[in-house]
């Protein structure tokens, strides 16, 4: 019970951050927007689809999913940060569960993402992006964005308590999310890819997401590669299975590696 | 009773090629002071760490409040406080949200953790302030808080990491204040810093450490003793340095030492002033005219100068086992 509340004055703690520098939240948006209204209007122009409403409503499932994905690099370098202040070693002099500082960090970066999706379905609203499938899979959608976002942050955790510079920990996010995000079918069909490159954005689970996101939100997936293979007839199951995997992989390690992290 | 016990605590780094802790063995006496004193790198940081639960050590054990460290860290953690050496409070929080969270996280509650940071702002002189980032905080404010965030429940044991580092004179004498505030109610206190005036002033008692291990320890009259108190430095020309060399002998009782680069002559004087007299009437008598004298208090330098002589021999069966480890190896 005490490990409980202990995890929830951390989460307010990181509320807290982003009212004391709302610049983080507005830059968390403003960034999205931007790609929204760079594909939306630059790109898409010369992406032909026959999508039905137009290329945005393929686009946004792509933009909500590399979003959550980016605020990964957020959870890390300020863990990191946290760790080189020294904040982290005053924590763990205190008599609280000792996960509770992670936890707490993984969650409130979470409540972070709603914030941020909010405003990008209003963006994408107001550019034309239109769900066609009712509300409550459009909800169940955002949840499983959200979900995606929250498994994301374990590896930001472990990320940034493996690192001892902030700025490394940006940077090393950065490496593991932006190729995955555009070797992936977010932005344009996989199809136009090599070969090798296709079979990767076909199980990448940005790809799966992406795609699984569109299916939620009432389209049919035409940037997928060869049809019929297991990821791309299945994308919200191997979605999952990719959250549940990353969990069990990296909630241990991040919270063992906290506790021993400074041996 | 013992509040803190250190028995032969062995840490090493980067698989052995860093000993930061060389079996250093310490205590604290409850209620008392005791100020380990050492230069960089001595393992000041690496001792504290390990008796504040947050680091495990290679071998060796350490009791604090009565519970072994290694084996209870959890119930440690409830009676100590701990102030690292850079202030460890969140930069983008006020100082009020701070500790109203570490209150919190004490499990205080909401209502006593926001009475009891306001009473710790007002002891720390914080209160103008309380609703300011920490960003905008001096040094010394800075570290005021942070001491105030491990004073949140009383702690029996409290930890210092060299609370003065990095203080102007007068944030120094500040910080001194409170400590010793703290002291006089009845704390047990274990701190670390790099100068003798600090640990003079603050400790019941000085363990001296260098490269891991004490290598003195006693009051601070006991090591001054040991230091020889205060020392006469005289810098004359070079054709004025053997008749100089004996008038600072004659005077002090003591063998002169010469630092040649620098044309310096010193010796340790237990009169002070008067020596300082003495010898300027016996060099002006001689018609020597010395290009700067003075007395120089014994300094941090003059204890490890005074106590490495005693630990050469230690220090030359360190080389010979780092030696033997190497051939070991091959
Ligand atoms: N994480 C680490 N990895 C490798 N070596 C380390 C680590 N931490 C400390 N050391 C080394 O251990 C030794 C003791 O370090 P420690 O920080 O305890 O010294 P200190 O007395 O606190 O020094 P300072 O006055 O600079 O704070 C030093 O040689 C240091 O380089
Ligand atoms: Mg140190």
């Amino acid at each position: 019970m005490s490990a409980f509340k202990d995890t929830m004055i951390i989460t307010q703690r990181q509320l807290r951050l982003l009212t004391r520098v709302p610049e983080v939240l507005i830059f968390s948006t403003i960034q999205p927007v931007i790609f929204v209204l760079l594909f939306r209007y630059v790109f898409g122009g010369s992406i032909s689809t026959d999508q039905p409403g137009g290329y945005v409503q393929l686009l946004m499932p792509g933009i909500f999913v590399q979003t959550v994905a980016f605020t990964m690099a957020g959870t890390a370098s300020g863990l990191a940060e946290d760790m080189k202040k020294g904040l982290i070693d005053r924590f763990r002099s205190l008599p609280i569960s000792q996960s509770a500082l992670v936890l707490g960090r993984t969650l409130g970066d979470s409540l972070l993402n709603i914030v941020v999706l909010a405003v990008m379905g209003i963006a994408g609203y107001v550019v034309g992006w239109r769900p066609t499938s009712g509300a409550l899979s459009v909800a169940v959608g955002f949840i499983f964005l959200l979900l995606f976002g929250y498994a994301l942050s374990w590896i930001g955790i472990f990320v940034g308590l493996s690192a001892s510079d902030a700025r490394v920990v940006q940077n090393v996010s950065f490496i593991i999310t932006f190729p995955l995000t555009f070797l992936s079918n977010a932005f344009a069909p996989t199809t136009g890819m090599p070969r090798a490159l296709q079979y990767f954005a076909e199980w990448n689970p940005v790809s799966t997401m992406v795609a699984g996101c569109r299916e939620l939100f009432g389209l049919e997936n035409q940037f997928g590669a060869t049809a019929g293979s297991f990821p791309s007839e299945n994308p919200l199951l191997t979605s999952f299975l990719y959250m549940i995997l990353i969990m069990v992989i990296f909630i241990p390690i991040s919270v063992r590696k906290y506790k021993r992290s400074s041996d | 009773m013992k509040s803190v016990i250190a028995e032969d605590l062995v840490k090493t780094y980067r698989n052995g090629a860093v000993r930061a802790l060389d079996h250093l063995s310490l205590d604290v006496e409850e209620g008392t002071v005791l100020s380990v004193l050492g230069p960089n790198g001595a393992g000041k940081t690496t001792c504290v760490r390990i008796l504040a639960t947050l680091l495990k050590p290679d071998s060796g054990h350490a009791i604090v409040g009565g519970i072994d460290v290694i084996k209870h860290p959890e119930k440690v953690r409830e009676v100590i406080g701990l102030s690292g050496q850079y202030a460890a409070v969140d930069e983008i929080l006020t100082g009020w949200d701070n500790l109203v969270m570490f209150g919190q996280l004490y499990h205080l509650g909401k209502k006593a953790s926001i009475a009891r940071a306001e009473e710790l702002l007002e002891r720390f002189s914080l209160t103008d302030s309380a609703k300011r980032p920490i960003k905008t905080y001096s040094g010394g404010m800075r570290r005021r808080l942070d001491l105030a965030a491990s004073l949140i429940v009383k702690p029996k044991v409290l930890f210092l990491d060299e609370p003065t580092t990095g203080l102007d004179p007068r944030g120094r004498q500040e910080m001194w204040r409170v400590i010793e505030e703290l002291v006089k109610g009845g704390v047990t206190l274990l701190l670390t810093t790099q100068y003798l005036e600090e640990a003079d002033q603050l400790a019941d008692e000085i363990a001296v450490i260098d490269h891991g291990k004490v290598i003195a320890r006693g009051t601070s009259d006991a090591l001054k003793k040991e230091v020889g108190g205060e020392r006469l430095e005289i810098v004359v020309e070079s054709q004025n340095i053997a008749k100089t060399m004996e008038i600072v002998a004659a005077v002090s009782g003591n063998k002169a030492t010469l630092d040649e680069g620098l044309r310096m002559i010193s010796a340790p004087v237990s009169t002070g002033a008067t020596a300082l007299i003495e010898t300027l009437r016996s060099l002006d008598g001689a018609g020597i005219h010395p290009l700067d004298i003075g007395l120089k208090r014994p300094s941090l330098d003059d204890v490890f100068l005074s106590l490495t002589g005693h630990a050469a021999e230690e220090k030359i069966e360190e080389v010979a086992t780092t030696e033997r480890r190497k051939r070991a190896k091959k």
